[in-house]
């Protein structure tokens, strides 16, 4: 599977370390399929290497567009965020306005918003740690673009939980913003608090029990290091929660998306097909206890 | 006029009926290969008649053992499995994936494959694998070919393939094929082979001679240029009674009941980290197994400016294979045998729904400090070990 050759359009960074790259197919017959929220791509930087990164928002994706400039990037646009973590993110990070990447894709198991009135059923549930907020961006969006009343408003109740390690690590800041103006229930808190910070300071579990959650039909949406979505998982279910509906995002070293490479298995689970999302009921929750060191 | 066997038939060929075989798949634009000698083991070769094969020699294998000695017998396949497998030639050890030139204004173009490889390579015939490794082969469909997206190089190259398989009269001292059911006969197993031959050498010079059972079409129309007669009932009966002295000989025996659960049951066990002092992590046994299907995919940027895409096989013993920003997740060599060993033999029901372990031993004869698979499952079952005996 050869890449798709996409156009930069703009390199927005979000924190010292993590950007996010606006992409435009260079034809349109060429563009990769639209992702479904919480799917991934391949991203190449040429000459360099290949990785696995979260879609955070598509021209597809988004319900609305609301005000984020994806249409003046135009169809099959599609956003990244990228942390610089090896040589391939790198690169990525620092890549400049009109280069061009290569994108395979989408892959693997997503969120499965796009099925369902999820705020008519109950509460939902965004919990994030630092860049896992990328992959949770657009479900937010869409599920905020579907279910406003006619005064813009919120028609369910949305909580966003987002850590960072501090408030210069937050990302997405002005969408957090946003969603709160929108009548989302934000809380960000950070691990070290800085000059000026007046929010929480402390882990995302510990804003889950006085955040006021309807256990019954309520779904949680998790994403961040595996060892805070276990804590997270496991607070919501100490909730009352059914663990069938607490969603989680695994990570593996992920080299081809197609289940042909084999790097990226978890016990029984090949992440790049059977995940990245998965439920974090049964087989999962022992998965993630389970240590493989 | 001449009987010639169809799909379905058992037929009986000499040993100037198998040179024919091999002259006829030669003719049908196959490139032939087969079990020769190379290197003082039984590799893969290219196979040009009944001359190429490995008449007389018997291999020997042990845990971190393997010799070839020439008996100086008749009989072609008197030997129990080569020391390669078939992987390579449907899954190369290293591939190109794609090229593509980068220029200075950053403008990226995708080159076809350079001309000289251009040309559609031949279509492989292979005669002579196992029913093991033919197994294996079935293991290895449903990863490449059986996945969502099917891998267009191993699809086109198992297609287009010819198989005849020897069945198994010599099974060695690391063998287990009869306990996972892929051997020493080859009946019932996902794909198709298009023949499966028995050679029958125990009797006079004269009588020397091949069961053909004829799978395909495809089989027939290659025998349709063989000299045959059809089989008869001493045949087959002959045939039995070689299959069921080699299922008696197994020199490994792996107790399959309730065996996933057992290894997912037995994560924290004291054996993984005994096994592991032993273990060197070397990755002989993923690159030997016939099933090992993991690979890197790598890109370099050529002298010549261009960038390559390639894929390489890759081990889950090697410490980079399970890298995340951060570093291995499985860092000790404990947890990489135990996920070796656990997915052969656990998880790979879970993902493809059978086992990933056919039997064929290599693990065991090519780890270089003799570790035994057979040998840890049992020590997990907490059963006595197995004998290491058995083997003739």
């Amino acid at each position: 599977m050869d890449p798709a050759l996409y156009r930069v359009v703009a390199n927005r960074r979000e924190t010292s370390d993590v950007s996010s790259l606006t992409l435009a197919p260079l034809k349109a017959e060429m563009a990769v399929a639209p992702p479904r929220h919480g799917q991934f791509n391949m991203l190449t930087a040429f000459g360099v290497g290949e990785a696995a990164i979260s879609v955070s928002r598509s021209s597809r994706l988004s319900g609305r567009d609301s005000g984020q400039g994806l249409h003046t990037a135009g169809a099959g646009s599609i956003v990244h965020t990228i942390r610089d973590v090896g040589a391939v993110t790198h690169a990525l990070c620092v890549a400049s306005a009109g280069s061009l990447v290569g994108v395979r894709g989408p892959f693997g198991q997503g969120w499965g918003a796009e099925d369902g009135d999820w705020l008519a059923e109950g509460d939902v549930v965004v919990v994030a740690g630092g860049i896992g907020l990328a992959p949770l961006r657009s479900v937010v969006d869409d599920l905020a673009g579907r279910s406003t009343d006619a005064s813009g408003r919120l028609r369910g109740r949305l909580f966003v939980i987002a850590g960072a390690r501090e408030q210069a690590q937050v990302i997405f800041a002005d969408d957090l913003a946003r969603w709160a103006a929108l009548g989302a229930i934000v809380s960000v808190t950070v691990d070290v608090s800085t000059p000026g910070w007046t929010g929480h300071v402390g882990l995302v579990t510990a804003q889950i029990a006085p955040a006021g959650i309807d256990p019954g039909g309520a779904r949680a949406l998790v994403c961040g290091p595996e060892i805070m979505m276990r804590f997270t998982a496991a607070a919501l279910e100490k909730l009352g929660m059914d663990p069938s509906r607490i969603f989680v995002s695994l990570e593996r070293n992920m080299q081809c998306g197609l289940g042909w490479c084999g790097h990226c298995q978890l016990g029984p689970l090949i992440l790049c097909r059977d995940g990245p999302i998965v439920a974090y009921g049964g087989a999962v929750t022992h998965l993630m206890r389970e240590r493989e060191r | 006029m001449a009987w010639s066997p169809r799909a379905g038939d058992l037929a009986v060929v000499d040993v100037a009926g198998l040179d024919a075989l091999i002259m006829a798949l030669a003719d049908a634009s196959y490139d032939v290969r087969g079990p020769v000698v190379r290197s003082g083991a039984i590799e893969p070769g290219p196979l040009g008649g009944v001359v190429d094969l490995p008449r007389g020699m018997r291999d020997e294998q042990a845990p971190g053992r393997y010799d070839l000695s020439d008996t100086a017998g008749g009989a072609f396949f008197d030997w129990s499995s080569s020391a390669r497998s078939w992987k390579a030639e449907l899954f190369p050890p290293e591939e190109e994936l794609w090229r593509a030139r980068q220029e200075p204004g950053g403008n990226v173009t995708f080159l076809s494959t350079p001309k000289a490889s251009r040309r559609e390579p031949l279509p492989l015939a292979i005669l002579g694998l196992r029913p093991c490794d033919f197994a294996a082969l079935g293991v290895t469909d449903r990863v490449f070919a059986g996945a969502a997206v099917p891998d267009p190089r191993y699809r086109r190259r198992r297609d287009t393939a010819f198989m005849a398989v020897v069945e198994c009269g010599s099974p060695g001292g690391t063998c287990f094929c009869s306990s996972m059911g892929t051997g020493p006969g080859c009946e019932g197993t996902d794909a198709a082979p298009d023949l499966v031959l028995t050679e029958i050498a125990s009797g006079t010079v004269a009588d020397h001679r091949f069961l053909v059972r004829v799978v395909s079409d495809r089989g027939a129309e290659v025998m349709a240029a063989v000299p045959t007669r059809k089989a008869t009932e001493a045949d087959r009966s002959e045939r039995e009674a070689i299959l069921s002295r080699a299922a008696a000989r197994m020199g490994r025996r792996l107790v399959t009941e309730g065996l996933p659960e057992l290894l997912l049951a037995n994560l924290d066990h004291e054996r993984w980290s005994e096994v592991a002092r032993r273990c060197l992590a070397c990755g002989n046994c993923t690159s030997a197994c016939p099933t090992c299907f993991c690979a890197d995919v790598r890109d370099t940027t050529e002298l010549s400016g261009q960038v390559v895409r390639r894929r390489r096989w890759a081990s889950c013993f090697d410490r980079e294979h399970s890298y995340l920003h951060g570093g291995a997740v499985r860092a000790s060599t404990s947890s990489r045998y135990r996920q070796w060993m656990t997915h052969k033999l656990a998880t790979w029901w879970d993902q493809f729904g059978q086992s990933g372990c056919v039997g064929c031993g290599r693990c065991i004869t090519w780890c270089p400090v003799g570790i035994d698979i057979t040998e840890e499952a049992a020590a997990l079952r907490g059963a006595a070990l197995p004998a290491g005996g058995g083997a003739a």
